[in-house]
C-alpha cells in the first residue's frame, strides 16, 4: 500500500516534472523566533523571483522539542504538504530515513562549511542536511551597569554570581524592583539540556555520554556544577527561570531588567533594535568556567540546518530552496540582519559583516570550542537521554532531592535505557 | 448503549405496545444510526483497536508497517540474570507511568470534586428567578467554549512571573508581596492547572446540573415552605436527591474528560515527573521517543484504566442514563 503510493507519486511527479520545473508550490517549515520569520520570508521572496516557484512558510512553536514531536509525526505518515524542513543540529541520526540525500546536490558547496557541521548532518555517508547556520550561546552583560558598579566581566560562574548578587541589590535599593542578576533557559526542555551541559562541561564533568557511548554524567565535578547552578535559583535569578525558554529569558533581559543572560546569537540584534531598552548598553562575552580540574569556559553546540523531505512532490525545486537558504548569500544576510553565525569559513573574514556585527568574527574560537551534545552517540535514543537529563536537572533546580541523588539515579536510568548499546 | 438505553425506554414506557410496530421503530431506528455507527467505527473503532495492536509488537514510528509481534513484551517481560536473579521490565512496573497514573488520577479527583461544588452552586443561583438571567446564563458559558488551548496560552501569559497580569494585581491589592512563579516550581504549576480547569469547566458542570434542577416539579418546594422547612434542610432533603442523577452523569462526563487531561498540563506546567499525566507521557513516547509500541500499550491502559472507572462508577454510583433513578 506504501509502496503503491510511494510509486504513484513518483510516476506523478514524474509526469508533472515539465510543469513542476516551470513553478511549483513548495512549503517550508519555521520556528524561527524573534523577526525570524520576516526575515526568511524576504529571502524566499528573492528565492521566487529568481525561480519562480512559490514558497509558503508554515509557523511553528519555537520550543525545538515541540517542532520535532509534530515534524516526526508527519514525516511517519509520509506527509508530502512539507517539502523542505528547518532541523535542529542534533535530529539528523533520527530522522534520517526520511530526508533526502543532498550529497550529491551540494557537492561543489559542502566544502565552503566547516567540515564539523557537515559531518554532524552526515549519517551512514548519507548528506541529510545542509547547514543553515550555527549557533553558540554567549554570555550577554550590561556595560552600563558593570561600569557602574566597577565590574569587570566575570570569568567563572561564581564571580557571575557575586557580580549578579551585588548590582542587582544595588539596583533594587536604587527602586527597580525587578531586577534580576542572570537570566537562562531554566525550563523542562531541550534548551536546558543545552544550559546545564554548558555547565557540567564547565567544571570538567564531561558530556554526559562521551563519544564511545560511555555514560560519565555521575562525577563530582558534575554535581558541583549542579549545586552551583542551584544556588542561583531565588538569589540571583528569579524563580520563575524553571519554566523560561529563550524567548522568556530575552523578555526579562530586553526590558532591562537583568544583568546577565545567557542566550544564542539571535538575542544580540534584537537587543540592540529601536524598540530595547538596553540598546547600546550591553556587549556579549564567552560562558564563565567552573572550578577545579578540566574546568574552562563550555559553549552547546546549536545550529539549525534544512533538509528535504522524501515525500517532497517536487524534490528537485525543494532542494533548489535548500541549497539556496544555506547558500553563501543568505548565509551572508543572515548574519547582517539577524546576527546568526555562519557556517560557511569564508565569512568570518568578511568586512561587511564584521563592519555590522562585530561579534561575528570573534564567535569563529567559541564555536570551534563548543561541546555537541551527546545525539551521535546516542542516535536514536537521544530525545529520551535528553529528557532523563533535563529532568533530572529540573528537579535538582527546584529543590526536588540533591544534585548527587539525582545524577545517581539519572545514571541508573541511562544505564538501564541503553542496555547493551545505543 | 445509546440504542439500549432508548429501546429499554421504549419498551418501559410502553410494556403492551404491538410486537410488529415496536420491530419496524427499532429496525427504522437502526437505519437512522447506521451512518453515525460507520463513522464511529472509522474516526473511533479502527483507531482504537489499531493502537491495542499495536502494542503487541514492536512497532517505531519509522516502520509502522513492520513491526513484529512480541506478545505482552511491552506490558511486562523479565529476564534471569547469570546470577539467577529475575529482572522485570515494561509498563506494568515502570515507575514513571504508575506516577503519571497517580497525578492524573489526583488531579482528576480534585478537580471534578471542586467543579462539582462550584458548578452545584452556580447552578442554583442561576435556577433563581432574576432579572437577566439569561444574558447570564449565556455568559457563563464563555470559558467553556474557548478551546482548552487558547485558554490555556491565555492563562499561562496572565500566569507569567515578570510580565503576568495576575502579579501585577496581586502587587497592586497587595495580596502578596513580590512577583511569584506560578508555572515554574511543580507544585504552583499544578494548582495553576486546576484553576484554569475549574475556571473553564466549572460552566459546564453548572449547565448539566441546572437542567437537572429545572426537572424538580415547583409543587415540592412549595410544600416544603408551607411546613416551614429550613432552606438548608430543603437543599439536602429535597434539592440533592432529586438532582442527584443529573449531578452523577455530569460528573461521570467531566471524569472521563479529567482522566485523559493532556493540553492544560502541556501548555502550563515544566515538563516535569511530578506534574505528567497518562496523555502526556504516553504522547511522549508515542511521538518524541523512539518508543511508539511502547506508547501504545500506555494508551492502551489508559483506555482500560478509564473504562475499570467507569464502570465501577456507574454500578457503584447506580448511576442511570435515562434520567431515572435505581
Amino acid at each position: 500500500m506504501k509502496m503503491k503510493s510511494l510509486i504513484a507519486a513518483l510516476l506523478a511527479s514524474a509526469t508533472l516534472g515539465v510543469v513542476a520545473a516551470q513553478a511549483a508550490d513548495l512549503a517550508v517549515v519555521s520556528g524561527d523566533t524573534g523577526n525570524g520569520l520576516e526575515f526568511l520570508r524576504s529571502q524566499l521572496d528573492r528565492f521566487e523571483q529568481e525561480t519562480g516557484n512559490k514558497v509558503t512558510i508554515v509557523p511553528m512553536p519555537s520550543s525545538t522539542t515541540d517542532q520535532f514531536g509534530q515534524y516526526k509525526l508527519w514525516l511517519a505518515a509520509g506527509n508530502a504538504d512539507i517539502d523542505v524542513y528547518q532541523t535542529d543540529v542534533i535530529w539528523a541520526p533520527q530522522l534520517a530515513d526520511q530526508f533526502l540525500d543532498l550529497a550529491d546536490a551540494a557537492k561543489d558547496v559542502v566544502g565552503e562549511h566547516f567540515p564539523s557541521i557537515i559531518e554532524s548532518q552526515t549519517v551512514n555517508g548519507k548528506l541529510v542536511a545542509l547547514p543553515a547556520f550555527t549557533d553558540a550561546p554567549a554570555l550577554y552583560y550590561r556595560k552600563d551597569l558593570l561600569d557602574k558598579y566597577g565590574k569587570s566581566v566575570p570569568k567563572t560562574w561564581s564571580e557571575l554570581a557575586a557580580t549578579a548578587k551585588e548590582v542587582q541589590d544595588g539596583e533594587r535599593a536604587a527602586g527597580n524592583a525587578d531586577m534580576q542578576g542572570f537570566v537562562f533557559q531554566g525550563n523542562a526542555y531541550e534548551g536546558l539540556t543545552c544550559d546545564a551541559l554548558e555547565w557540567v562541561k564547565s567544571y570538567g564533568g564531561g558530556q554526559i555520554i562521551e563519544a564511545d557511548g560511555s555514560i560519565s554524567i555521575n562525577n563530582p565535578q558534575a554535581v558541583a556544577a549542579l549545586e552551583q547552578a542551584k544556588s542561583w535559583i531565588g538569589t540571583i535569578a528569579p524563580q520563575g527561570v524553571l519554566s523560561y525558554q529563550e524567548e522568556e529569558s530575552r523578555g526579562v533581559w530586553q526590558l532591562g531588567n537583568a544583568v546577565f543572560m545567557r542566550n544564542w546569537p539571535y538575542a544580540y540584534q534584537l537587543g540592540n533594535g529601536d524598540d530595547s531598552a538596553v540598546k547600546g548598553k550591553f556587549d556579549v562575552a564567552p560562558l564563565p568556567a567552573g572550578e577545579g580540574e578540566g574546568a574552562r569556559s563550555a559553549a552547546t553546540l546549536g545550529g539549525w540546518n534544512v533538509a528535504v523531505s522524501k515525500y517532497s512532490k517536487n524534490p528537485d525545486e525543494a532542494i533548489k530552496l535548500a541549497l539556496f537558504l544555506s547558500s553563501k548569500d543568505v548565509q551572508k544576510e543572515r548574519a547582517i540582519k539577524q546576527s546568526n553565525l555562519p557556517t560557511i569559513v569564508a565569512l568570518y573574514d568578511d568586512a561587511d559583516i564584521a563592519e555590522s556585527q562585530p561579534i561575528i568574527p570573534n564567535w569563529k574560537e567559541v564555536f570551534q570550542n563548543a561541546v555537541p551534545r551527546p545525539s551521535a552517540p546516542a542516535k536514536v535514543k537521544y530525545n529520551e537521554v535528553s529528557s532523563l537529563f533535563w529532568s533530572a536537572v529540573h528537579e535538582t533546580l527546584s529543590g526536588k532531592g540533591t544534585a548527587a541523588e539525582n545524577l545517581e539515579l539519572l545514571e541508573a536510568k541511562l544505564t538501564e535505557l541503553k542496555g547493551d548499546a545505543w | 448503549m445509546t440504542v439500549e438505553a432508548t429501546a429499554g425506554a421504549v419498551s418501559r414506557t410502553q410494556p403492551k405496545i404491538a410486537n410488529e410496530l415496536l420491530k419496524s421503530r427499532v429496525g427504522a431506528a437502526m437505519w437512522f444510526l447506521l451512518p453515525m455507527l460507520i463513522a464511529l467505527a472509522i474516526v473511533a473503532g479502527w483507531p482504537l483497536l489499531r493502537t491495542i495492536y499495536f502494542s503487541f509488537t514492536n512497532t517505531s514510528l519509522s516502520s509502522l508497517y513492520t513491526g513484529e509481534w512480541i506478545g505482552f513484551k511491552n506490558y511486562l517481560n523479565w529476564t534471569t540474570l547469570k546470577s539467577g536473579r529475575t529482572v522485570f521490565s515494561g509498563l506494568l512496573v515502570d515507575p514513571a507511568w504508575w506516577n503519571a497514573v497517580w497525578n492524573t488520577v489526583r488531579f482528576a479527583v480534585v478537580s471534578v470534586s471542586l467543579e462539582t461544588v462550584i458548578g452545584m452552586i452556580v447552578a442554583l443561583v442561576l435556577n433563581a428567578e432574576f432579572k437577566g438571567r439569561g444574558i447570564v446564563r449565556a455568559a457563563i458559558l464563555i470559558p467553556w467554549a474557548i478551546p482548552t488551548i487558547v485558554s490555556a496560552k491565555m492563562w499561562s501569559w496572565m500566569l507569567n512571573d515578570q510580565f503576568g497580569i495576575l502579579n501585577d494585581l496581586f502587587l497592586r491589592l497587595g495580596l502578596i508581596s513580590h512577583k511569584v512563579a506560578w508555572t515554574a516550581s511543580a507544585d504552583t504549576a499544578m494548582t495553576a492547572v486546576l484553576i484554569v480547569d475549574i475556571w473553564k469547566t466549572t460552566p459546564f458542570m453548572a449547565l448539566l446540573i441546572l437542567a437537572g434542577l429545572q426537572m424538580v416539579p415547583k409543587d415540592v418546594y412549595e410544600a416544603a415552605k408551607i411546613d416551614g422547612v429550613h432552606p438548608v434542610k430543603v437543599f439536602f432533603k429535597v434539592t440533592l436527591p432529586l438532582v442527584r442523577p443529573a449531578v452523577m452523569v455530569a460528573v461521570i462526563f467531566r471524569l472521563l474528560d479529567a482522566m485523559r487531561i493532556f493540553d492544560l498540563i502541556y501548555v502550563l506546567t515544566p515538563n516535569s515527573a511530578s506534574t505528567k499525566t497518562m496523555s502526556v507521557i504516553s504522547r511522549e513516547n508515542l511521538f518524541d521517543f523512539d518508543k511508539f509500541a511502547y506508547g501504545s500499550a500506555q494508551s492502551t491502559l489508559l483506555f482500560l484504566i478509564i473504562a475499570v472507572m467507569t464502570a465501577l462508577y456507574i454500578w457503584l454510583g447506580k448511576v442511570r442514563f435515562d434520567g431515572g433513578d435505581r
